[in-house]
C-alpha cells in the first residue's frame, strides 16, 4: 500500500535534515505504529506525505499502490486515497463542517471521475457516520472544529476519514488531547474501518493508544530513522523501560 | 473661507457641462437651493481630507470618460427569482416599457420627472432635505449636485407593507453616458418595504437615495452593483431613523473601475436599529470606496457597519466609517468592522475608523485588519481533496460571510452569495 524507501528529508529553510534514511512498507489490511521520542521525526514524515509546504525530500521516495506521492499536490494525494489525521486539526471560521465535507467529498470523487454525492444522499451518509463518532447535528453545522473541545477536534478528522474511506489513513498523534473516553471513542471510530483493503499507520509517543487500536507491526524512530521494529510487544517494551534503553542497544 | 480659485473653476466647467432644470414649484426650489450649495463647497479635490484615498477627478470632470458595455456571462440576472416589482432606468432614464405597473397594496410610486411639474408633493420634505442634513460636518458636494440636478428618479412614499420588494434596475446601454438619479422614499408609521438595486446605470453614474423612515417603519435596501468594468459610481444613501425604526442595507460590488458609496445615517429616534454592509469584490483596476457616517442622537439605538473586501491584481479598497455619538444619546450600541482580504502584494486596502462619543453610557467597539489567504486552513481543505482554486473560494466567501449574513431575507441571501461564487468561479477558469 505506502512504501517509503530511504526518505531523506530537510526543512526548506534551514537547510536542517530531519529524515535521515526511513524505510517503511505498511500493507493493504495492516496497522503500523511508530513510536519515539520528541524530535525523532515522527510528524515530519506525516507532513511529507501529505504534501504540507517547507520540506524538501533530498533523497528517497514514497509511493502509494504504486503511485510517487512526492510528486503530487496534497489534494492529488487525498484523491488517490491517502488521508492525514491532524495532530492539531485547523479552525476555518465561515465554513460550515458539512460544506467542507461535501465539497472534499464530492472533490475526491470528481478527481477520480465518479459520480458526485447528491446532498441527500449525503445528509444520509454524514447523519450515519456522525452518530457512531458520537457528534450531534450541531457539530455538524458549526464550522470547521471553531469552538470544538480537543476531543471533538479529533472526532471530526475521524468522522472525515470515515465519509472520505481512504485507503492509507496516517493519524498523527491522534490521542493527545484526549481523555479516556474520547480515546476510547476515537479508536472505536478508527477500529470501525479497519479492513483488508485499507493500511494505517499511527504515530504516537504513547502505548496507551495502542491499547485501544491494536497493531500489527511497531516501529521506533529516533533521529530521523527507524531503528527497530517489532509486534506490538515493541509498544510495551517502551512503555516499560522508556525509550532509553532500546536507543541504547541500537545505537 | 473663500474657495480656491482652481475649486471655483472646476465646479463653474462641471455645472457648465450639465443642464441645470429651470422652472418653478417645489423641486425648483429643491434644486436652487442645492445649487448655490454645491457653489458654496466647490466640488471635492484630491485635496479635500475625505478625499484622500479616492481621486474624485474622474467622478466631477465636466464629461464621462466612455465605458465598454460588459457582456454579462451569468446565465441569471440578479433577483431575478424574486417576486418583484422591477422599475427599469436604461442609461439613467426611466423605461415604462421595461418597467412594470408600479401599482402595489402598501406603495405609492411617482416618477421624479412627473412629480416635479405638480404644485405640491409629499417629496418636498425630503427632497434635497435629507442631503442638507448630511452635509454637517462633512462636505458632500457631489451629492448637493445630484439634487441640483437629477430630472429622474422615483418617489416611493410607503403607506402600509409593501406587497413585494421594489427592484430598481440600471441599464447601461451607452458607452458614453452620465447619469444622474435621485431617488427618495418615505417610509410611513410602521410600514415597511424592501428596495432592491441592480446594474451599472452608465458610464458615470451619480446617485443619490434619501430614505425617511418614521417610527416603527422599516426599510431594507439589497443592492447588487453592476459587473461593468468600466464604470465609473458615486452614490449617496441618506437615511433618517425614527423611534423604533429599523433600516438595513448591503451592497455587492463587483468590478466598475470606480465606485464611491456614502451611507449617512442619522438616527434621531429611540429604540432604533441602523445595519450598513456591504462586500466588495475586485481584480485588477478596481477602486472601491465605502464611506459611511452614522450620527447616534437618540437613546438606546443599534447600529452596525460590516464592511469586507477582497481584493488582488492591484486592486484598491478604501473604507472611512465612523460613529458619531451625540451628547445625549445614551445606551448606544454600535459597531464597526472593516476587513480587506489581499489576495496579492500588489493590492492595497486603506482605511480610516472612527469613533467620537459624548455620551457616557454607550458601547460602542472597531475594528479593522487587512490579512492574507489563511495558509494552515488553505492546506488542510486541500489535504481533504479540495483543489487549491475552490479552497481559496471557499476562504474567500468564508470572509464575506459575516457582511452577507446583514441581509435578512434568505432567499436573496442566497441569491447574492450564488452571485458571490459565480463571481470567484468565473476568475478559477
Amino acid at each position: 500500500m505506502l512504501d517509503i524507501k530511504n526518505l531523506h528529508v530537510s526543512l526548506e529553510e534551514e537547510d536542517k535534515a530531519i529524515l535521515k534514511g526511513v524505510d517503511l512498507s505498511v500493507e493493504a489490511g495492516k496497522v503500523h505504529a511508530i513510536m519515539g521520542p520528541n524530535g525523532s521525526g515522527k510528524s515530519t514524515l506525516s507532513y511529507v506525505l501529505s504534501g504540507r509546504d517547507g520540506y524538501e525530500v533530498t533523497k528517497g521516495s514514497a509511493t502509494l499502490e504504486g503511485e510517487d506521492i512526492l510528486e503530487m499536490e496534497p489534494e492529488e494525494r487525498a484523491a488517490a486515497g491517502l488521508f492525514l489525521a491532524f495532530q492539531y486539526p485547523v479552525e476555518i471560521p465561515g465554513v460550515g463542517n458539512m460544506t467542507f465535507l461535501r465539497t472534499a467529498l464530492n472533490a475526491q470523487r470528481k478527481a477520480r471521475d465518479e459520480e458526485e454525492v447528491s446532498a441527500a444522499d449525503f445528509l444520509k451518509l454524514i447523519r450515519e457516520k456522525a452518530k457512531a463518532l458520537n457528534i450531534d447535528a450541531e457539530m455538524l453545522k458549526r464550522p470547521v472544529n471553531v469552538g470544538f473541545s480537543g476531543g471533538e477536534k479529533k472526532r471530526n478528522e475521524i468522522l472525515q476519514m470515515a465519509v472520505l474511506e481512504p485507503k492509507m489513513c496516517i493519524l498523527d498523534e491522534t490521542d493527545s488531547g484526549l481523555d479516556v473516553d474520547a480515546m476510547k471513542l476515537v479508536s472505536h471510530g478508527v477500529n470501525a474501518l479497519r479492513d483488508a483493503g485499507r493500511g494505517f499507520l499511527v504515530i504516537t509517543h504513547y502505548q496507551r493508544l495502542l491499547d485501544h487500536i491494536k497493531p500489527d507491526v511497531v516501529h521506533i524512530m529516533a533521529d530521523g530513522r527507524i531503528v527497530k521494529s517489532g509486534g506490538p510487544d515493541l509498544a510495551l517494551e517502551v512503555e516499560t523501560n522508556g525509550y532509553a534503553d532500546i536507543l541504547a542497544e541500537v545505537a | 473661507m473663500a474657495l480656491p480659485q482652481t475649486k471655483i473653476d472646476a465646479t463653474e466647467a462641471r455645472l457648465s457641462a450639465l443642464e441645470v432644470p429651470q422652472g418653478a414649484g417645489w423641486a425648483q426650489s429643491a434644486r436652487s437651493g442645492a445649487l448655490a450649495r454645491v457653489r458654496a463647497m466647490g466640488l471635492p479635490a484630491r485635496r479635500d481630507e475625505y478625499w484622500k484615498f479616492t481621486n474624485p477627478a474622474d467622478l466631477i470632470a465636466p464629461e464621462a470618460i466612455p465605458a465598454a458595455l460588459f457582456e454579462d456571462r451569468a446565465e441569471s440576472i440578479v433577483f431575478g427569482e424574486i417576486d418583484r416589482l422591477r422599475l427599469v432606468f436604461v442609461d439613467g432614464v426611466f423605461d415604462p416599457d421595461q418597467s412594470d405597473d408600479p401599482a402595489m397594496a402598501g406603495v405609492e410610486i411617482d416618477r421624479l420627472a412627473e412629480a416635479q411639474a405638480v404644485d405640491i408633493h409629499w417629496a418636498r420634505d425630503v427632497y434635497g432635505v435629507l442631503e442638507t442634513r448630511g452635509q454637517d460636518p462633512v462636505e458632500r458636494p457631489l451629492a448637493a449636485l445630484n439634487t441640483a440636478t437629477a430630472t429622474d428618479g422615483v418617489l416611493i412614499r410607503v403607506t402600509g407593507k409593501a406587497e413585494k420588494p421594489v427592484n430598481l434596475t440600471y441599464l447601461h446601454r451607452d458607452t458614453g453616458s452620465d447619469a444622474t438619479l435621485h431617488h427618495v422614499i418615505k417610509v410611513e408609521p410602521g410600514a415597511e418595504i424592501t428596495v432592491l438595486e441592480n446594474g451599472p446605470a452608465a458610464a458615470r453614474f451619480n446617485k443619490c437615495m434619501e430614505i425617511d423612515i418614521a417610527d416603527g417603519g422599516t426599510f431594507h435596501h439589497i443592492r447588487a452593483q453592476g459587473r461593468d468594468h468600466e464604470r465609473r459610481a458615486m452614490t449617496h444613501m441618506f437615511t433618517r431613523l425614527g423611534r423604533e425604526s429599523t433600516y438595513k442595507s448591503f451592497t455587492l460590488t463587483a468590478n466598475g473601475v470606480m465606485t464611491r458609496n456614502e451611507q449617512v445615517v442619522e438616527i434621531t429616534g429611540d429604540d432604533a436599529v441602523a445595519h450598513v454592509a456591504g462586500a466588495a469584490l475586485g481584480d485588477g483596476d478596481f477602486h472601491h470606496d465605502d464611506t459611511v457616517f452614522v450620527t447616534h442622537d437618540a437613546v438606546n439605538c443599534e447600529s452596525r457597519q460590516v464592511f469586507k473586501k477582497v481584493l488582488r491584481n492591484g486592486a484598491t479598497g478604501v473604507f472611512q466609517g465612523k460613529i458619531l455619538v451625540k451628547p445625549d444619546a445614551q445606551k448606544t450600541d454600535g459597531y464597526q468592522i472593516s476587513q480587506s482580504l489581499l489576495l496579492d502584494d500588489d493590492s492595497t486596502f486603506l482605511a480610516k475608523p472612527e469613533l467620537e462619543i459624548y455620551a457616557d453610557d454607550v458601547a460602542c467597539s472597531h475594528g479593522s485588519t487587512s490579512g492574507a489567504i489563511d495558509e494552515t486552513a488553505l492546506f488542510y481543505l486541500r489535504s481533504r481533496g479540495v483543489p487549491t482554486g475552490e479552497a481559496q473560494d471557499l476562504l474567500v466567501l468564508a470572509f464575506l460571510a459575516e457582511a452577507i449574513e446583514e441581509i435578512e431575507d434568505e432567499a436573496i441571501a442566497d441569491d447574492i452569495r450564488s452571485r458571490l461564487e459565480g463571481w470567484l468561479a468565473r476568475r478559477r477558469g
